[in-house]
Order: C-alpha cells, then structure tokens, then sequence
C-alpha cells in the first residue's frame, strides 16, 4: 500500500477550478516534492490531503484512509506543517508543544516528555519556556515543525517549510527534514524552490496551473529537457558564419553578437572532440568552451513555458 | 511506537480537548492582564460618565439614578466583553493555528469552547469590579443572596449567549478589524437603544418599541428588579428565553460556520 495515493483529485474555489484532476502516488518512506508557482493548487492539494478542505472529485486515501470518510482516522497519522508558523504566540514553546501532545492524546507524562525531547531536538532548549512570540523567524518554524512531530506520525505534511526564511535557516531546516526521512517518515513537500526539491525529494511532481505537468526523479525531469548541451565561444568575428556552418548537432542555436555557438550532446567526450576537431580543422581559434547540464529550472520552463517562480531562477 | 495515544470513551475526550483548550484561553487572559484591565476601566468611565455628568439630569423615578445605572452598565460590559471571543477566533484565523487543530485527530470544537469559557471568566470578574465600584458611588443594592445568585445566573447565562454570537462574527470577518466594526454595529444599538442608560418612555415612539421588546432590555430590566427591587413583570423569564433561544440557534451555526473555515 503507498503511504498517499491521489486519483483524479478536482477542487473549485466559486468558478475557479483549482485543481484539474490531480493523480501523485508516495511511497511509503519516501519524499515527494510538489513543485510549482504560487497559485498552482500545492497548499490546496496538503489542505485536502490533511483533511481541511474537501475534494469536489477524485479520491484520496493517506495510510489507506480516505481523506473524506475517514477524515478523523487519517489526522491521527499525519502531522501538517503549514506556510505561516502556526503556534500559539502567547504560549511558550514548551506549552505549545505540551498542549499539542494533549490534543494528541497522548498521557500527560508522555506530552511532557515527548516536549523535553522535541525542544532538544530542534535546539529550542533555551528558548522553551519564553513566549513563542519573541522567538525568531527559524525558531518559530523549527517550533511549528516540533508541533507536527508531536505524534511522532508516520506521514508529514510539509507545505513550504522554507519560504521566507534566511539562508542559514533553510540550510538547518533542510538538515533536520533530512533527518527525519532517514527516520522513515514519508514526506509530501511543497515548495517554489527548485534547488530544495532537487535536494531532498525522491521523487518531484511539477504542477501548474492545477495540473500536474511532469512527474519522475530530479535527473528524469532533466532528462525530459534534453542532454548536456555544450557552448563555444569563437574568438574572430570573421569565421563565426563558418564556425556555425560546421558545427552539427541538434537543437543548434547560435548568437552573433556574443560569437555563441551552443549544441546538445550526449555528454561523451568523443562528441565533444568531434566538433573541436571540426573547427581546429578548419584553422577556427576557439575562445572558451563550456558545458551545461540541464537544471530543474530548465525543465520547468520547458515544461511550462514560465519559470517557477520569478525571484528564483537560479540553482 | 513509543509514543501511543491513550484509548478513551468520544464524550471523554471531548471534555477533555475542551479543557485543553480552556486552560490555553485562560492562559492568554493572563498573559494579557491589561485586557483584562481594560475591559474593567471602560465601563467604570461610563459608570462614572452617567453618574456624575448625565444621571443628574434623568429622571428615573422612583429608584436613585445609580441605583438605575448599575444594572445597565453590567449589561453592556458583558456585552462588549464577549467581543473579546470574536476577536480571539478571528486571530486564530488569521495566524494559522485553526489549520492545525483542525489538523488533529481532536474534538475542533474545543477551539471555540476555550475562547467562550474564558469570556465568562473575564465577564464575571468585570461585573464584580463594577459593581464593588458602584458600591463606592452610591450603589444600594437591596438583592438577597438567592437573588445575587439569580444575578450572576443571569450575567453567565447573557454572556455565554453573547459570546456564540461573538463567535460566529469571529467566523464571519475577514480581519480583526472588520470584527471591531461589526461588533461595534451589533452591540452599540442593542446596548444603547435600550433601558440600560435612561428609562425608555422618553423616547421617540418606534425606537421605544424596539428599546422595550429587544433582549437587552429584558436582560436589563430583569437584573435591575433583582438588585434593587424595580418591578420585574416578565423581565426574567423573557431574558432567560432570549438566551436560551441565541444559544440553540447561535451553537450550531457557529459549529457548521466553523467546520467550513480554515484559515485566511
């Protein structure tokens, strides 16, 4: 049985179809990141699978529970880590965490272990019994992420841990998820980063606009964009019309301006030496030579002819 | 697993998520004591306001003008008060936490219970304030003790009406400031077109009407009879039908408005 299983998944807002017929399958003990432009139906899809919201079609089951029918059953083996910090401001952390062990149901003498446990874990010993509402943009996600660990539940929810957060944060977010997949919890994460998904995930779904437009490991979505591509610089103007004329290959494209040649390989170097024995055969100086391997980012907007997401373009 | 849910009866844990969620809104309450401070010092301006400025130039009849004033001033304290609830439920929504507990295999309710228990708390120690600071200003009251147990009967009872009210306007807003100006609308003119401040017979003849008959001047009325002995006709079983009928519609609304939200 996989840990989440979505058929056919349909949500509306109003008039606004939201989500046009989802289907992602995880495995169990293994992470799979959503990814995708804000706006492209990642937070409604958590919020169906973590029992908020209600599908309008489709079905979707999480530790073979279906989300509808068995809504009460599945909250008992998720744990939901949502896009704003979700704790209570006014508590401390330790009662944020010993409230939540409560609500768990779990024995008062288990909450409050499970809480010494947790705040060491997630380095917020020193900040345990001061208001949640002093503690930093980290440490309140770390807390909110403490929360959902509470039941120590097998399926994690995980909806943009990182958005927002300082580069040294989301480096000791990044370790501590890392960590809990070595654990073997299974993981849904969603995120507008594509260096994070590349990261983490095993297995990546890109969606967009409501669908999901590609699915498969990080190096099978690159795949889906092409090979390696190979880039020269020529170093006379004069021969740069007789450099493009020799140079074969596929999906060619060249730039006068920047005397830019670039061509897909497969990646050997015989194919490579090929085409500099071509040019140096015809007495063409080349000036650099580079090579590029396909990046998420290329698949995505491949895939979908927008990047995803517009402050991020780099991996 | 080393961690194991306890296996207990639902109506168990429905108690017990409520009390969960009971102790965090007391928490809250003093973690903000000025909140508290303040719900006190508003009424005891108006107190002091009609007292001293307007009650001097209103004819109450037969009763002293304080003596006519506490009953109302009580009333509209709790009912403000339980704004309180609308504005807790609206932040709850607001920041996310609502998400979570509906997230969790618990009784949700719980949320608004806790928000709720912690207005009658704050609502009974503010009518306590007040009226000890109506006994500095003249306040003589001629209430037995069965009757201050009515009283306080009735503040709970108004309150806990009030404050589902107050719930399903938390619901409803977008922001918690558009949960200020709704409960500003709603609750100005049921406590102001009303007996609290001034006897109703001196109004104009359609707000008379309607200052006589709403739910607020029965509350009123039927706390003044009890305190200082004015004639409490069917003041006191209409009140306690008003509430009772705001409860049975206002819980389950609350309750249906409530599984349909998540957050903002």
């Amino acid at each position: 049985m996989s840990a989440i299983e979505i058929k056919g998944l349909i949500k509306s807002f109003g008039t606004v179809e939201v989500l046009k017929g989802i289907d992602l399958t995880v495995e169990q003990g293994t992470m799979l990141a959503l990814l995708g432009p804000n706006g492209a139906g990642k937070t409604t899809t958590v919020k169906i699978l973590s029992t908020l919201l209600q599908p309008d079609g489709g079905t979707v089951t999480v530790s073979g529970f279906d989300v509808v029918k068995d809504s009460q059953k599945v909250r008992g083996v998720i744990g939901l880590t949502g896009q704003y910090a979700a704790v209570d401001e006014l508590l401390t952390g330790r009662q944020n965490i010993v409230m939540l062990g409560q609500l768990y149901h779990l024995s008062p003498k288990d909450s409050a272990s499970r809480a010494q446990e947790l705040l060491e874990q997630f380095d917020l010993v020193d900040a345990a019994d001061r208001a949640a509402k002093t503690y930093s943009g980290g440490m309140r996600r770390r807390l909110d992420l403490a929360l959902s660990l509470v039941a120590t539940p097998p399926i994690l929810f995980l909806d943009e841990p990182t958005t927002g957060l300082d580069p040294r944060s989301r480096t000791n977010m990044w370790a501590v998820i890392e960590g809990l997949m070595k654990e073997g919890t299974t993981i849904l994460l969603t995120t507008q980063y594509l260096e994070e998904a590349d990261r983490l995930a095993d297995q990546i779904a890109m969606i967009d606009d409501g669908k999901v437009i590609a699915s498969g490991t990080a190096d099978e979505l690159k795949r889906k964009v092409g090979t390696e591509r190979v880039e020269f610089t020529i170093a006379q103007e004069s021969n740069f019309t007789e450099a493009v004329r020799l140079i074969e290959g596929e999906g060619k494209t060249s730039s006068d301006e920047a005397r830019t040649i670039s061509v897909s390989t497969d990646g050997s170097v015989r194919e490579t030496k090929r085409v500099l024995d071509a040019l140096y055969g015809a007495g063409i100086e080349i000036d650099t030579m580079s090579v590029h391997k396909p990046t998420l980012d290329d698949a995505f907007l491949r895939l979908t002819g927008h990047k995803a997401t517009e402050e991020e373009t780099t991996v | 697993m080393k961690y194991q849910p306890l296996k207990r009866s639902k109506l168990y844990w429905i108690l017990h998520d409520s009390l969960v969620l009971i102790r965090r809104s007391f928490r809250h309450i003093f973690k903000h004591p000025d909140q508290l401070l303040g719900l006190a010092i508003q009424p005891i301006m108006f107190m002091l306001l009609f007292r001293y400025v307007f009650g001097g130039a209103i004819n109450t009849g037969g009763t002293t003008y304080v003596n006519f004033l506490v009953a109302g001033i009580l009333v509209q304290s709790v009912a403000f008060g339980s704004l309180t609830t609308s504005l807790s439920v609206a932040t709850d929504l607001t920041r996310g936490i609502i998400d979570r507990f509906k997230s969790l295999p618990m009784f949700a309710g719980a949320v608004l219970v806790g928000h709720v228990a912690a207005d009658l708390f704050r609502n009974v120690v503010s009518s306590i304030i007040m009226i000890l600071v109506g006994l500095l200003v003249g306040f003589r009251p001629e209430a037995s003790v069965t009757e201050w147990i009515l009283i306080f009967g009735i503040i709970l009872l108004f309150s806990f009406a009030m404050s589902w009210l107050a719930a399903i306007m938390g619901l409803l807003a977008r922001t918690v400031e558009a949960v200020q100006w709704m409960g500003f609308f709603l609750i100005f003119p049921l406590t102001f077109a009303s007996a609290a401040f001034v006897p109703t017979d001196s109004m104009p003849k359609y707000l008379r009407l309607f200052a006589e008959n709403q739910p607020v001047t029965h509350v009123i009325e039927a706390m003044r009879a009890l305190m200082v002995g004015t004639p409490v006709e069917n003041h006191l079983w209409l009140a306690a039908l008003w509430c009772g009928a705001i409860i049975i519609v206002a819980i389950p609304l609350a309750a249906y408005l409530f599984r349909t939200k998540i957050s903002k």
